[in-house]
Parts: structure tokens; C-alpha cells; sequence
């Protein structure tokens, strides 16, 4: 690949997402357009992500992929080794051990430091999206503070359901000011958002827009006082590390009903399994011990 | 009992040995060389041009055949090469006036300075499958080629003041592969847009405007085919010199007039240009983009999909629309997690509310 400049991206392209960046970071929450670049993945695949990443990294940098929360999902494989291939960078699937972690739809258990950047892969930035289809409208929308409508969408909810009935990216405010997606993290994630100390970055390449969260940022679920934000999760620890804080994937595992709950954060889990912890089934799993 | 999460980077890689095979097909067979390819799926390699926004038809062809004929796959190859070359310099605006045409026609005039000059096209032939391959025996006879100027027809009706004047604007073109699209989008950008959009979707809007979603009663002007030179400054030199030569489509289209008590009727334009010999596709966009134009012109908005630019431009182009559509493959554990989690709760609490 020495073809391709370090990290895939010419220099000038780095810098331009990088002053997006920048912006972003100057206006939390704000959604910065810019020049988004095809990218040799498809787009929705991550490009947004991965052009972020493309222009943090440094050759010291060691780098983390997860999918789903997962370091060994297909597409967090392939990114990780895009990277491996054209900046040569470390790569790890310890949370503690990365500077910059690229994620498509979770946050790491274990807790961010101000070390770390964490870029988030987005499908669609704005979260005003699903209740006005034009990009001219929601960015007046914006602009003028006007986010009724996305209230008017969580009451309506409410009076069909009895509750919100978002159970992921669900929608956040941000430092008082901008609504803004947090991408399709399942809500139970959206407490880490807030107050976190690491850099956090928002890439969404196909519709061409960076938003961030710098450090320390005071990030807010969207609720009512009488039906209050709740972080929910499946009601079960896992079956491997049993954990009781962790979001859980459930695996089918017979045609009979048979089911088990894991943590989707595999890196987490097992460094539980590894310091001794063990759930209903552990020792039955291959998983465990791969 | 617990199906083992570990595997990912293998399966992958097997895949990609069981995708290289099957792109060879039957090793018996010769591959197909690029130049092959070039030469004899010529429109194809022009779609992966257009669509690609590169003009190469080596790279075109290679991309074909890497996609295994997957044209929008190969038009993907080529643009995420394409984003990787560095950006000398800009050339001058080509002149389609001064284009060496292969093929031009026009439906509006039936003779005209320069001629109707049909070309090599599909129009006449009858779709019967040539089982013998006639068209490798029998190669047209050559005749001289014709020198004489050919003016563009909207230029004649352009002298009488029979069609609206080309709205000059001399601001440089934005573009759209290195900044972001903005939007309202003035004209220049969304041709460009339009040139690179996908074929199938431009079609079908264009379509839509003849039955009725936004009509515009297009006449094909004139069409025009051929090679035009392309010219770029070199600073060092202080003059243009010819860097090489490309093959465009031109479609010009003469619509609908417009007129009032003020202004006396007009014929109006619709516009399109694409790389290659494309025709289907540089009508299609002389179509939209004149749809595209009602604001413009003073006309209403009738909700029409061809005459909503935030719709056509947001939808139009292959690649973002495939990668987006095909990501919904990917895992999506989490959120289905947390939507089954959702709906086992509402039902759960639905059934706890009836007596």
C-alpha cells in the first residue's frame, strides 16, 4: 500500500476534516458539514468513522475497532485492518490500552480517559431526520432552537405506548443548546455520553457531516419530568462474565427457546472471565475461551 | 452450546479466496483481457466513466472486470481510486461547439447546418439476437470525414431570441467532490451532480416528467456525440496547451415556452452532459435538469419528484444510495436488542393491564 499516503488520506483532505473538527469541537453538538471523500468502503459502512480516524491518527497511536461492541465483528475486522494496512499503527482490543477507539453503535464499559478519542461511526447525523425529510428545514430548525416537534414525538409516544418508545439513538441535548444524535447506541449507553473525559467524535460520511463532544461536555437524554430518561437494559446478567452492569446481546442458542444473555462489549467480559468472575454458564463456552 | 463469537477475520478472508474464484470463472476459459473489455463493452465502460467521474476507460475496464460486471460496483472502484489523486490544476471549459462529432441529430429541425449525423446507435436495429454475430463480419464501409463546422441548434433559435438566453454566470463552478453539498444547490452544481448520478434513477425521474410529474414538453434540440479537445493552463508556459481529448454526450433540450404580457414567448432549456457516449443518460438530465429549473422560470411547484432538488440530489447518486442501502447487512445486535428488549416490555406491560 505505499501507493497511499499514511492513513489513506491525502494531507489536504486530513486537514480539511480536521478544521471540521476542530468546529466541532468549538460548537458542541453542532453538525459541521464537510467534504466527505469516497472511502474504499461502501458508504454507510463507516466512512464517516473512518475518515475521522484517517485524520487523528498518528504512527503512536495504538488503535481499537468494535462492532457492535464486539472487536471480532466482521466490519470492525475490516476496518481495523484497513488501518493496520495503510498507517501501520498499533492496534489492540483493550480499552485501556487504546488512544483511539473508532465504534459503530456502542461505548466501552470500562471508562474513557482523557487519553483517548472516541470516534463514533453515524448512519444518519440529524436527529430531526425521521420527523422532517429536508435538510433545509432541520437546519433552521436548528438554528432557531425550534425542537417542539421532537418533543411533540416523544409525547406522542408516550400517550400510544406509556412510554418513550426510542430504544436507541435516542436523542440527546448538549450542553443546553444543540440536539443532537448520538448515534444508534442503545439508550442504556447514553448516560457515558455525558461528562465523559475523552475527546468524542461523530463522523457521518455519506451525508457529509462532523459533530463532537469535547471533554467534560454535560450531555442530557430528552425526557419529561413525569416520565423521567431510564437507561434501560436487558433484565438478566451475563452468562459468561456475570456481569449485572453491562449491556447484554442475547444469543440463541437451540430452536426451543434456549437463550443466553452476553456482554456486547467482548472486551470487557472477558477481562472479567480472565480475573475470575463467572456466570451461569461459564465453563460451558467456547466463547470464553477463544 | 454457545455458537464461538471469534471468527470474524478468518471468515473473511475465506470469503475473499471464494469471491476471487468466482470472479475467474471457469479457469479454462482465457481471461478476459482490459483492452478486450475497452473495446467491446465500450457503453459499460462509459457508464463506469460517467458514474465514476473519472475519465479512463483502461481504469473503467479493469474496474468491470474486477466487479464481476457489477457496473455500480465498478463505478464504486473507480471513484475511491479516483478520491486518492492528487488535484493538479483545473482545465479550461471545453468548447462542445468545436467537438468532432461522431453522432448528432436533432429532432427539431430536419436539416440544419452540419447535418443529421446518426452515428454508430442502436436506433434502427431491430432487437433480434444476432446468433452469427453479423456485426464482427460485416464492418461498415468508411467514408471521409466531414470537416464542416456544426453549430449547436440552440444557438440558431439563440439569434432570433426564440429561446431564453444562456444565463450567463461567470463565478466558478462549485465542486461537489471537495466540499460538501450545500443546499439550496445552484444549477452548475446540480448538473454536476446529475452528470455523475445514477443512470437507472435519472431515467425513471426524467420519465416521470414526461408522464406528467412536473412536465415540461422537452423537444431533443439537438444531441451531439464526439470528441472534444481538452485544454489546460500551464503556468510555467503562460498559454493553454492540449492535454488529451475526451468523448461527451451533449443533449440540449428546447421546452415549453414561457412568456407574459411583458415579455414576449420564449422557448426554455434543459441541459445535459455526461462523459462517454452516454445518450440515454444526457437526455434523462436535460429532462430533470430542466425540471429542476421551475423556480427559476416563475413556475409552480407541483410536488413533483424531478422538481425537487433537495430530493433528486440527496438520492441521486448510486454509491452513497448502495452503501446505504447494503449496510443494513451489517450487524445491527445492539439496536434490535434493545428494540426486541422494547416491545417484550410494552407487551408485557400490556398484558399485566388486562384483567
Amino acid at each position: 500500500m505505499s501507493d497511499y499516503n499514511f492513513a489513506y488520506l491525502d494531507e489536504q483532505t486530513k486537514r480539511m476534516i480536521r478544521r471540521a473538527i476542530l468546529k466541532a469541537l468549538a460548537i458542541p453538538g453542532y453538525q459541521v458539514p464537510f467534504a466527505s471523500r469516497e472511502m474504499p468502503m461502501p458508504y454507510g459502512w463507516g466512512t464517516g468513522g473512518v475518515q475521522l480516524t484517517a485524520a487523528c491518527l498518528t504512527p503512536e497511536d495504538r488503535l481499537k475497532v468494535i462492532d457492535q461492541g464486539a472487536d471480532d465483528t466482521t466490519n470492525a475486522v475490516s476496518i481495523r485492518k484497513f488501518f493496520q494496512r495503510t498507517a501501520g499503527v498499533a492496534v489492540t482490543e483493550a480499552t485501556r490500552e487504546a488512544t483511539l477507539i473508532q465504534t459503530r453503535h456502542r461505548i466501552p464499559e470500562t471508562p474513557l480517559t482523557e487519553d483517548q478519542v472516541l470516534v463514533y461511526q453515524v448512519p444518519i447525523p440529524e436527529p430531526l431526520r425521521f420527523l422532517e425529510p429536508r435538510e433545509t428545514e432541520t437546519r433552521k430548525m436548528h438554528e432557531l432552537e425550534e425542537y417542539g416537534l421532537m418533543h411533540v414525538k416523544l409525547y406522542e409516544d408516550i400517550a400510544r405506548h406509556g412510554q418513550i418508545a426510542t430504544s436507541y439513538a435516542y436523542p440527546v441535548k448538549v450542553e443546553g443548546r444543540y440536539v443532537m444524535d448520538p448515534s444508534p447506541i442503545p439508550k442504556f449507553d447514553n448516560p457515558k455520553l455525558s461528562g465523559c473525559p475523552a475527546i468524542q467524535l461523530f463522523g457521518a460520511g455519506r451525508e457529509q457531516r462532523i459533530y463532537a463532544l469535547p471533554p467534560h461536555t454535560q450531555v442530557v437524554s430528552l425526557d419529561f419530568d413525569d416520565h423521567p430518561f431510564v437507561a434501560s437494559k436487558p433484565d438478566h446478567d451475563c452468562d459468561l462474565c456475570g456481569a449485572s452492569d453491562s449491556y447484554l446481546d442475547e444469543v440463541i442458542t437451540d430452536d426451543r427457546g434456549g437463550r443466553m444473555f452476553v456482554c456486547s462489549d467482548t472486551d470487557f467480559c472477558m477481562g472479567r472471565v480472565r480475573a475470575g468472575h463467572a456466570g451461569r454458564l461459564a465453563g460451558q463456552s467456547k466463547g470464553a475461551a477463544a | 452450546m454457545y455458537v464461538a463469537v471469534k471468527g470474524g477475520e478468518r471468515a473473511i478472508d475465506n470469503a475473499h479466496a471464494w469471491l476471487a474464484e468466482e470472479r475467474r470463472g471457469d479457469p479454462a476459459l482465457p481471461l478476459m483481457s482490459v483492452a478486450q473489455i475497452r473495446e467491446q463493452m465500450a457503453l459499460a465502460v462509459n457508464r463506469v466513466m460517467a458514474e465514476g467521474s473519472l475519465y479512463d476507460p483502461d481504469l473503467a475496464a479493469l474496474a468491470i472486470r474486477q466487479a464481476r460486471g457489477d457496473l455500480i460496483e465498478a463505478v464504486f472502484l473507480i471513484r475511491a481510486y479516483r478520491t486518492t489523486l492528487p488535484r493538479i490544476g483545473a482545465s479550461r471549459p471545453v468548447d462542445t461547439g468545436a467537438m468532432a462529432v461522431d453522432r448528432r441529430i436533432s429532432a427539431t429541425f430536419k436539416d440544419l447546418p452540419g447535418g443529421q449525423v446518426l452515428g454508430p446507435t442502436f436506433d434502427y436495429t431491430h432487437r433480434l439476437l444476432d446468433f452469427a454475430d453479423q456485426a464482427a463480419i460485416d464492418p461498415a464501409p468508411l467514408a471521409a470525414p466531414d470537416t464542416a463546422p456544426v453549430p449547436h441548434v440552440t444557438a440558431i433559435l439563440d439569434r432570433d431570441g426564440l429561446i431564453e438566453a444562456v444565463p450567463q454566470n461567470d463565478t466558478p463552478a462549485p465542486d461537489l467532490t471537495r466540499e460538501p453539498l450545500e443546499l439550496p444547490a445552484c444549477r452548475a452544481l446540480r448538473l454536476q451532480a446529475l452528470a455523475r448520478a445514477d443512470e437507472g434513477f435519472t431515467l425513471a425521474l426524467a420519465y416521470s416528467t414526461q408522464r406528467g410529474y412536473g412536465r415540461t414538453h422537452a423537444f431533443v434540440g439537438e444531441l451531439r456525440i464526439g470528441r472534444v479537445p481538452v485544454e489546460m493552463d500551464i503556468p510555467e508556459l503562460g498559454f493553454a496547451i492540449e492535454i488529451g481529448e475526451i468523448e461527451l454526450t451533449e443533449c440540449e433540450t428546447v421546452n415549453q415556452f414561457k412568456g407574459s404580457r411583458t415579455e414576449p414567448a420564449q422557448f426554455t432549456r434543459g441541459y445535459g452532459l455526461v462523459m462517454g457516449q452516454s445518450e440515454r443518460k444526457a437526455i434523462a438530465v436535460s429532462l430533470v435538469d430542466r425540471a429542476l429549473r421551475w423556480q427559476e422560470l416563475g413556475e409552480d411547484f407541483t410536488g413533483a419528484p424531478a422538481q425537487d432538488a433537495e430530493f433528486v440530489l440527496s438520492h441521486c447518486d448510486n454509491i452513497q444510495a448502495t452503501g446505504f442501502l447494503e449496510h443494513i447487512k451489517l450487524p445491527h445486535y445492539v439496536d434490535f436488542q434493545a428494540e426486541l428488549e422494547l416491545v417484550r416490555r410494552l407487551r408485557a406491560e400490556a398484558q399485566e393491564a388486562q384483567p
